[in-house]
């Protein structure tokens, strides 16, 4: 190493020698870093976790209905709601609002979310969660709060034709705690709890329209 | 409220052994890795043209850092307007306008990752995969290499195996290094292996890693009124792996790591935002290892330590434990998976460190979040980006030095070597193009009409184009998004800030570096200042605060102080 050393001479860099570098670590970080390694990523994700690393698709008899990371839209009162999208649950227009805390738009929109949930639940104005009257960050946020999962029990239930402590039992078994009790925050994953809602067998003859898909 | 503490811990944990490799990697100390990736990089040199021993003078290696960011700049704006052409573009995604690739171009080549576009739907995979991640990998190593060739020069120059050292000739050009080995020595051996294991970490917990396209979905509810439902997928995780590690932030989809397949899991958001820190924590590690002065950088690593303890407890009780958390607006923006303190946390950290990347809307956080983030940017040095934020602290040292010099009336001096007009002059413009640029922009913008595209009324308007602009100055990438900000005017006017926030502030230390390195070095004596203590650690604080304040407080105080104000009437009523 110590005869191959040589000192910076004072003299102005050359210009040819600097293009060569550059065109060299060009083409080494397009194909090297950015392709080749992407590639090893997806190479190791395919391998390690195939499931995760397609997207946590469900299918159902052989048809993708979903992906466990995409909230879906959900109207009919037989089912538990998501959290308001801002993308109307497009994934290719995912966006929050982006309104600011002062914007009046949002402070109308609030109270109207809010008084119509309320409307919706039988429930009072004040006891509707935040994260329910909200839109998510993502447009596509998968779940909601306990708190938001427990004032629809009953009407989801009536709508179903379900006794409420099904319904409740149910919810509970889809409630994740904070992860290891320190990370984040307890929710429900609305995706999954409405399909075991659908996958239950009626609990009465079905009166009503909806009454057990399966 | 325990994910910060033992955020902090595993930063300090896993930092300082990191640290040390990276001193060793940079200074080309023999490895055990020698004979693997001696293997890959002979080749690598040898298509440079290069010889890794061979030294440069801070002229030519700032010369190779400059035409190598023109070449590989105007490559990948050629591959982000001609895309639709290219292969691997299963979704049909079309070419890119010429001032939004423009754009785009620049502010991931300044390690910025400011985004106009959306990626899942403006951006094939070859052009996230190329351009991309190609330079999502490489602008924060470069960014690095800038930094260690500066603390190269601070400490006299890189000093000849086997000869003994002591100062270069006054007549000779200081050796900083080798621009090529640099980069490429700090890419495979530190980069590249901690971005695999994140990759694979983050697949684990749910982020796609496919080249297939998107599958279409059919809804469950037919009531509603979506009938089939495109789920975005591509290389995803490989890319978020070096978003997060290499201080960018740039996602693979339009609202970054608030989207599930992006940050499926509170463990991944944890696991994320410790990469967010890693790199830069570990840079502050290197210097001691690296310069051979153990007590600077404990000093280093103490001013940052105190300033980001501050500044992320600040934004947590801002944003979940002041009076505003009991608004019913606490959620919007953010997700429920994540919660508040995790989106507060997040912030925090991400402008502290230069990196772009929000796990919550940051135009819906409570106003001081906003005030918080900005300042930490305007700072920039709050462990800084990926070498970046390092070259603003010797800024703020040099500066400081220069001022506590004057006030005890010793001759104001680092390590032995005298800073002098030159000196100070070239310190001058750097601190002058910060206001200078944001300031005028932010003006220009409100004041003349149809150019702001703000979407708030009021004082929040004012933070949003005052953000764009501080976040493309610091190379943060970070926005206020619901600002309009797909025009010509945003497009070419943040290109402006982001050229002139990257490059004068990497160049000019190491200038300055290289100058001190030519002086004659007189021996450290009592009569020294000493920089190594924490009352010149405090000095330095005091300086970076009230320079900030001067410069912005006006700003700072039309725009999220008084939309704090504003928000607390509205709460109250």
């Amino acid at each position: 190493m110590t005869s191959s050393y040589r000192p910076p001479s004072g003299a102005a860099p050359r210009a040819r020698e600097i293009w060569r570098g550059a065109l060299g670590l060009t083409v080494l970080t397009l194909a090297g870093f950015g392709a080749l390694y992407a590639l090893a990523g997806v190479g190791i994700g395919q391998l390690l976790f195939p499931a995760a690393a397609n997207g946590s698709l469900i299918e159902r008899d052989g048809v993708v209905i979903g992906s466990a990371l995409v909230a879906q839209p959900f109207v009919g009162d037989a089912y538990f709601q998501p959290r308001p999208s801002a993308a109307g649950f497009d994934p290719l227009a995912l966006a929050g609002s982006n309104q600011a805390r002062t914007h009046p738009d949002l402070r109308a929109r609030l109270q109207e979310t809010r008084d119509a949930i309320a409307r919706r639940e039988g429930v009072p104005a004040a006891s509707v969660p935040a994260d329910l009257a909200t839109q998510s960050g993502s447009g596509i946020d998968p779940h909601i709060s306990p708190q938001a999962a427990a004032i629809q029990v009953a009407r989801v239930a009536r709508a179903r034709g379900l006794a409420r402590d099904v319904v409740e039992r149910l919810v509970a078994s889809h409630t994740e705690a904070a992860q290891f009790g320190w990370l984040g925050q307890p929710r429900v994953h609305v995706l999954n709890l409405n399909r075991a809602l659908d996958a239950l067998p009626p609990a009465r003859p079905p009166v009503f329209a909806q009454g057990g898909a399966a | 409220m325990s994910e910060p503490f033992l955020l902090l811990a595993l930063l300090v944990a896993l930092g300082w052994p990191l640290g040390r490799y990276l001193a060793a990697v940079m200074r080309a100390e023999p490895m055990r890795g020698d004979r693997f990736f001696g293997w890959l990089e002979r080749p690598l040199y040898a298509a440079l043209g290069t010889r890794p021993e061979t030294g440069m003078g801070w002229r030519a290696y700032a010369a190779a850092f400059l035409a190598s960011n023109l070449l590989l700049g105007t490559v990948v704006w050629i591959i982000f307007m001609t895309q639709a052409w290219l292969p691997l573009n299963p979704d049909a995604i079309p070419n890119m306008r010429w001032d939004l690739a423009l754009h785009t171009m620049v502010s991931f080549l300044t390690n910025t990752n400011q985004q106009h576009y959306s990626g899942q739907a403006q951006l094939s995979y070859l052009a996230q995969m190329t351009g991309v991640v190609g330079l999502q990998v490489v602008t924060p190593v470069m960014g690095l290499a800038l930094a260690a060739a500066t603390l190269r020069g601070l400490c006299g120059g890189r000093q000849a195996p086997g000869r003994p050292p002591g100062g270069v000739p006054a007549d000779a050009h200081a050796d900083v290094g080798n621009y090529w080995a640099d980069v490429i020595r700090a890419t495979l051996r530190f980069v590249l292996p901690l971005c695999l294991a994140w990759s694979a970490l983050l697949t684990w917990q749910g982020v796609p890693a496919t080249l297939a396209g998107g599958p279409l979905a059919t809804p469950i509810d037919a009531a509603a009124t979506l009938k089939e439902q495109k789920i975005p997928l591509g290389p995803v995780a490989p890319l978020v792996a070096i978003k997060q590690l290499g201080s960018n932030g740039g996602g693979w989809y339009g609202p970054n790591s608030a989207v599930p397949l992006e940050n499926p899991t509170p463990l991944s958001d944890f696991l994320e935002v410790l990469a967010i820190g890693l790199i830069p924590v570990s840079i502050v590690f290197m210097i001691g290892p690296f310069t051979g002065r153990r007590r600077f950088g404990a000093m280093v690593f103490g001013t940052m330590l105190l300033m980001s303890v501050i500044s992320t407890g600040l934004a947590l009780w801002s944003e979940g434990h002041s009076a505003s958390a009991a608004d019913l607006a606490l959620m919007e923006g953010k997700e429920v998976r994540l919660g508040t303190d995790a989106s507060a946390l997040w912030a925090a950290l991400t402008t502290q460190v230069n990196n772009g990347s929000v796990n919550a809307m940051l135009d819906s956080t409570a106003p001081l979040t906003g005030l918080v983030a900005m300042v930490n940017m305007l700072i920039n040095a709050i462990w800084g980006g990926v070498g970046c934020g390092l070259q603003q602290f010797i800024v703020y040292l040099l500066l400081a030095v220069f001022l506590a010099g004057l006030m005890t009336g010793r001759t104001p001096e680092l390590f032995g070597r005298k800073i002098e007009g030159p000196e100070v002059k070239l310190l001058a413009v750097l601190i002058l193009l910060q206001p200078l640029v944001i300031l005028g922009f932010t003006a220009a913008a409100l004041a003349i009409p149809g150019l702001a595209g703000t979407s708030s009324p009021g004082f929040h308007g004012l933070s949003q184009v005052f953000y764009e602009y501080v976040s493309a100055f610091a190379n943060n990438g970070s926005g206020f998004e619901g600002l309009g900000d797909g025009t010509v005017w945003w497009n070419l006017s943040c290109t402006v800030a982001l050229i002139a926030g990257r490059y004068p502030a990497l160049v000019i230390p190491l200038a300055i570096a290289a100058r001190l390195a030519a002086k004659r070095r007189a021996p450290e004596g009592p009569g020294t200042l000493a920089i190594e203590t924490p009352t010149f650690a405090l000095t330095l604080i005091g300086i970076v605060i009230i320079l900030t304040l001067l410069q912005f407080m006006p700003v700072l105080v039309l725009g999220p102080v008084a939309d704090h104000l504003a928000l607390g009437s509205l709460i109250a009523r």
